[in-house]
């Protein structure tokens, strides 16, 4: 059965392969190749924190009634990872590399550290707290819109 | 797993002098190992018994490598155990004083075979890390979350437990205070430090950072569901057999330590397999050190095993010095100096724009410490290692090994230095 967990890892994979794709096309300085597969990668964390923002964490927050727990957090963190897209879109648009495999490392280890809380906690507790609700939530959220990234 | 997450909070994490007092200070005592490498040549290699390497061996597994550890797992329980350590600031004064001079004490007395250096040292390491697994019990006891990382440090915090306890009960059969047989108390307090708590401990985090900094597969769950008990059974198993018959005991002991060696070799072929299927394709230095580190572990293993089967190898006074190398240094050093490369900058960066005004110009983790210093670094690491092999064959090798690591060890407190510097100018704007 499909569930929070397993969408939402799965999609986290997704987005590590189009951020490994563009991390190594500007370490080859393939301008434009990397410019594609940056937009391509800032969409797909867009789309799947617009998911996460939109859908899960309002149906976990009305659940559970905690407003400023976990999903408090996460939001603050989708924040300061919107903060160094837009610097790795400045990076690529200048098309300077060794910032944008300095921007890239950070928040590699930012979008990972992450992505562990999420799936290791918030996702299991999501699937507990909402059970039922399961089936349409993850409907809503593959038709949920790309957020502002 | 159903824990309260409060924890994830940023505002949890540690203060950044909690973990860097113990990071600033690690390489220093790798420095202190290269000059007695340096004074003692290659007379401290003639034996394992030799004051300077009895000295150094506890340079490196305490005043680097526990020093390290116990630095990064006061900065990673709030996010892996979803628990924070009680009072971190009071808890790292009360740690890192006395393991810095304990570990200063402990290296000297041996070296100089002063036993009142053994006793105040022993005194100083007992207290800083009784306190350190104190604190870490108190914070494991409060997580509710279970996973094979957690289970890993279980087991590696009690192996330092025993470690401490043998090394005790060592010192104070050296000093005359008791009478153990010590062949079998080195023996047990080998097995507990190193296989056990360096070993356990790597085996866990390895779990979470590998698949996160390579962008690799997951350890498989078979593997890592087992792998940690396994080898910490063993370990129980092995110390447990002295207490059997002598013939029962040295094939017991034989049979764990084997299974050890084999969970070991396991440990590593997987991991440079996840490496090999990385999907982050980029040259890391991170990943060299380690891929540098699971060879060496895999090289450890395998002398290891050609030990059991020729009696030549066991019998020459060289092969528990290769053996310390290949896993003290060629796997434990490095695969830590490669972690302090993403631990160091990236807590900079996060403690910075947290901190600092939204819009501020907060330096990326590569201006913090840039990708060609660290190159730099590994690359003189990786000749010291190979210096250090060598010099078991040419004895007069062991000098440029000392000045290698001597340098190796200063580029890496520079390193941090620097980066730590960089961390003060921005945090006081």
């Amino acid at each position: 059965m499909e569930t929070i967990s397993n969408y939402l890892a799965s999609d986290h994979r997704q987005c590590d392969d189009y951020f490994a794709m563009a991390e190594e096309f500007a370490a080859k300085q393939d301008w434009p190749a990397t410019t594609a597969s940056f937009e391509q990668f800032h969409s797909a964390m867009a789309h799947h924190f617009g998911m996460e923002e939109q859908v899960l964490f309002p149906a976990f927050e009305r659940e559970t009634g905690n407003t400023m727990g976990p999903t408090r957090m996460m939001r603050m963190e989708h924040e300061q990872m919107r903060d160094l897209f837009t610097h790795m879109a400045a990076a690529v648009a200048a098309q300077d590399a060794d910032e944008y495999a300095g921007l890239s490392e950070t928040l590699l280890i930012m979008l990972q550290q992450h992505n562990l809380k999420e799936e290791q906690v918030l996702y299991p507790m999501s699937d507990q707290a909402l059970g039922a609700r399961v089936p349409e939530l993850l409907k809503q959220m593959k038709e949920a819109p790309g957020s502002a990234g | 797993m159903n824990a309260p997450i409060s924890s994830l909070s940023l505002q949890q994490a540690p203060p950044i002098s909690v973990p860097f007092r113990f990071f600033l200070s690690a390489p220093l005592f790798l420095l202190l190992a290269a000059l007695i490498l340096l004074i003692s040549g290659p007379q401290a290699l003639v034996s394992r018994w030799t004051p300077a390497l009895l000295a150094l061996t506890h340079l490196v597994t305490l005043g680097f490598l526990t020093m390290t550890m116990i630095g990064a797992l006061m900065q990673m329980f709030p996010v892996l155990a979803d628990s924070p350590m009680p009072q971190p600031r009071r808890v790292a004064w009360m740690v890192h004083v006395p393991l810095v001079a304990g570990t200063a004490m402990l290296a000297s007395g041996l070296f100089f075979s002063q036993t009142v250096l053994l006793d105040a040292a022993i005194f100083l390491l007992a207290f800083a890390l009784g306190v350190f697994l104190i604190a870490a019990a108190y914070s494991l006891a409060a997580s509710r979350v279970r996973h094979a990382t957690i289970h890993a440090m279980r087991f590696a915090g009690i192996a330092l437990m025993l470690t401490v306890g043998l090394g005790i009960a060592l010192a104070g059969t050296l000093s005359g205070d008791f009478h153990f047989p010590v062949q079998e108390l080195v023996r047990l307090h080998v097995a507990w430090g190193l296989p056990g708590w360096v070993g356990l401990l790597v085996m866990g985090v390895a779990y979470q950072v590998v698949p996160m900094f390579q962008l690799t597969p997951a350890y498989p769950a078979r593997l890592t569901r087992w792998l940690g008990g396994s080898v910490f059974l063993l370990l129980c198993a092995g110390s447990l057999t002295s207490l059997t018959s002598p013939l029962l005991a040295s094939w017991g002991d034989s049979l764990a330590a084997g299974g050890i060696a084999i969970g070991f070799a396991v440990f590593a072929g997987a991991t440079l397999y996840l490496q090999a299927k990385r999907r982050r394709r980029i040259v890391d230095v991170t990943q060299q050190f380690w891929r540098i580190g699971m060879l060496s572990l895999l090289s450890a293993v395998a002398l290891w095993g050609g030990a059991q089967l020729l009696t030549g190898i066991a019998a020459d006074s060289r092969y528990p010095i290769v053996l310390g190398v290949l896993f003290m240094f060629g796997f434990a050093v490095s695969v830590v100096s490669g972690m302090l490369y993403k631990i160091v900058p990236f807590l900079i960066w996060f403690h910075l724009q947290g901190g600092l005004p939204k819009g501020s110009a907060v330096p990326n983790m590569k201006q913090i410490i840039s990708g060609h210093a660290a190159r730099r670094q590994m690359q003189a690491h990786l000749a010291t290692l190979l210096l250090l092999l060598g010099s078991i064959a040419w004895p007069a090798l062991v000098y440029p090994a000392a000045l290698t690591l001597g340098f190796a060890s200063c580029l890496l407190w520079l390193n941090l230095f620097a980066a730590t510097r960089l961390y003060l100018k921005f945090a006081r704007l």
